[in-house]
């Protein structure tokens, strides 16, 4: 009797398409290209600003203002807090469990402080920008 | 107790006669009480005493007849026909190279579980003669989730990550290694990290999470993953700014 295993090759492409799981994760992943789309407009910004003409940063400023890029960021604001905040909060109990004797603390506690602590960061950044 | 007719359509490969896997229709009568495991045994007993699967238990603690049912990877003990359709498809674990019929080769995983060095190690080695190294029960409760694990490889066959790359060390390894690591008794953290924190270990997760949904012992590998990279992170920067003495 001879040993020939059958090796069935994953697909590199399309294996997210398996199933629900997969492709949600991916959906996940993909807040990426919007991390990286967040750090080119503040490099531009940047080199906006450091060029030292009011205009060239006015003019960055209105490049931003325009309907397109008013529903861009909207998009963003949207995909970002279901994809990235709601989902990575979520998943903060498994990689930061907290044991206090020989109970662990239930997982939405560590949640909800999450969403405690973001309330209380964004309000101290709305509190900088002057708008509270 | 009526029975009902299920259509099993059974993943069959022999490696003496097929290039490639094919699938083989069976239609069998079920007990209302019968899962997978008791289908696949009625057809071996009864319908085609050729099919080759692996079972022991039917208890789900062997972890031997863990199998692809319809799609995703589950114990075939506890997988159970009154919460599936008429129409059932079997397939041996995703990720494995398939030996014959449902039976996979284990070989790689067996090989990474020894990479996790799944025992205590003291630097006190041998330990001392009639002496116990006591733990508190919430010390226990720290890692007693971990020990759950029966390596019936459903977390390796869910995997996306083993699929794409057979190097990675894998859920269940990991969270083995993690089990010793959070062991108060255990001083072996050093020894584990060279090759957890490796390229092929806790950082090849992407944390899709599918080996914890997957788990039939609620061990939850990808929690342990995690941890483990918080704690790998601490380790290289305690060593980067000399904070600790337990060089690997």
């Amino acid at each position: 009797m001879s040993r020939r295993p059958y090796v069935r090759p994953m697909s590199r492409t399309t294996w997210y398409m398996r199933n629900g799981r997969f492709k949600v994760y991916m959906l996940r992943e993909l807040t990426s290209l919007l991390v990286g789309f967040y750090a080119f407009l503040v490099l531009f910004g940047l080199v906006a600003l450091s060029a030292g003409s009011e205009a060239q940063w006015n003019d960055f400023l209105a490049s931003q203002q325009g309907p397109e890029m008013i529903a861009l960021h909207g998009f963003a604001l949207l995909y970002f807090l279901f994809y990235q905040t709601f989902a990575w909060f979520n998943l903060a109990p498994k990689a930061m469990p907290v044991q206090l004797g020989e109970k662990k603390l239930p997982a939405h506690f560590i949640v909800i402080a999450h969403y405690v602590a973001w309330a209380v960061v964004s309000a101290f950044i709305f509190w900088l920008a002057g708008a509270i | 107790m009526g029975t009902r007719q299920i259509e099993l359509e059974v993943m069959r490969y022999n490696p003496e006669k097929d290039e490639a896997p094919w699938f083989q229709q069976y239609s069998v009568p079920c007990e209302e009480d019968w899962a997978i495991l008791d289908a696949l045994i009625y057809v071996k007993d009864n319908l085609d005493s050729t099919l080759s699967y692996r079972w022991s238990c039917h208890m789900m603690v062997c972890g031997s007849c863990g199998m692809t049912v319809n799609g995703e990877p589950h114990l075939t003990c506890k997988t159970f026909i009154r919460d599936l359709p008429d129409k059932v498809r079997v397939e041996p674990l995703e990720n494995f190279p398939i030996e014959r019929d449902l039976v996979v080769v284990l070989d790689d995983v067996m090989q990474k579980l020894q990479l996790a060095k799944p025992y205590i190690i003291r630097k006190d080695d041998p330990p001392p003669e009639d002496e116990e190294y006591p733990q508190s029960r919430a010390a226990l409760k720290k890692f007693k989730q971990y020990t759950m694990c029966i390596n019936c490889m459903l977390c390796y066959s869910a995997c996306p990550q083993y699929g794409l790359s057979n190097d990675f060390i894998g859920p269940a390894a990991l969270s083995l290694a993690h089990r010793y690591n959070l062991d108060s008794r255990d001083q072996g953290k050093a020894q584990r990290l060279d090759i957890l924190a490796d390229h092929d270990g806790v950082w090849e997760c992407s944390f899709v999470g599918a080996c914890s949904e997957a788990c039939p012992k609620n061990v939850d590998p990808a929690a342990a993953i995690q941890q483990m990279k918080v704690d790998g992170t601490m380790e290289w920067w305690k060593q980067k700014f000399g904070l600790t003495g337990d060089k690997p």
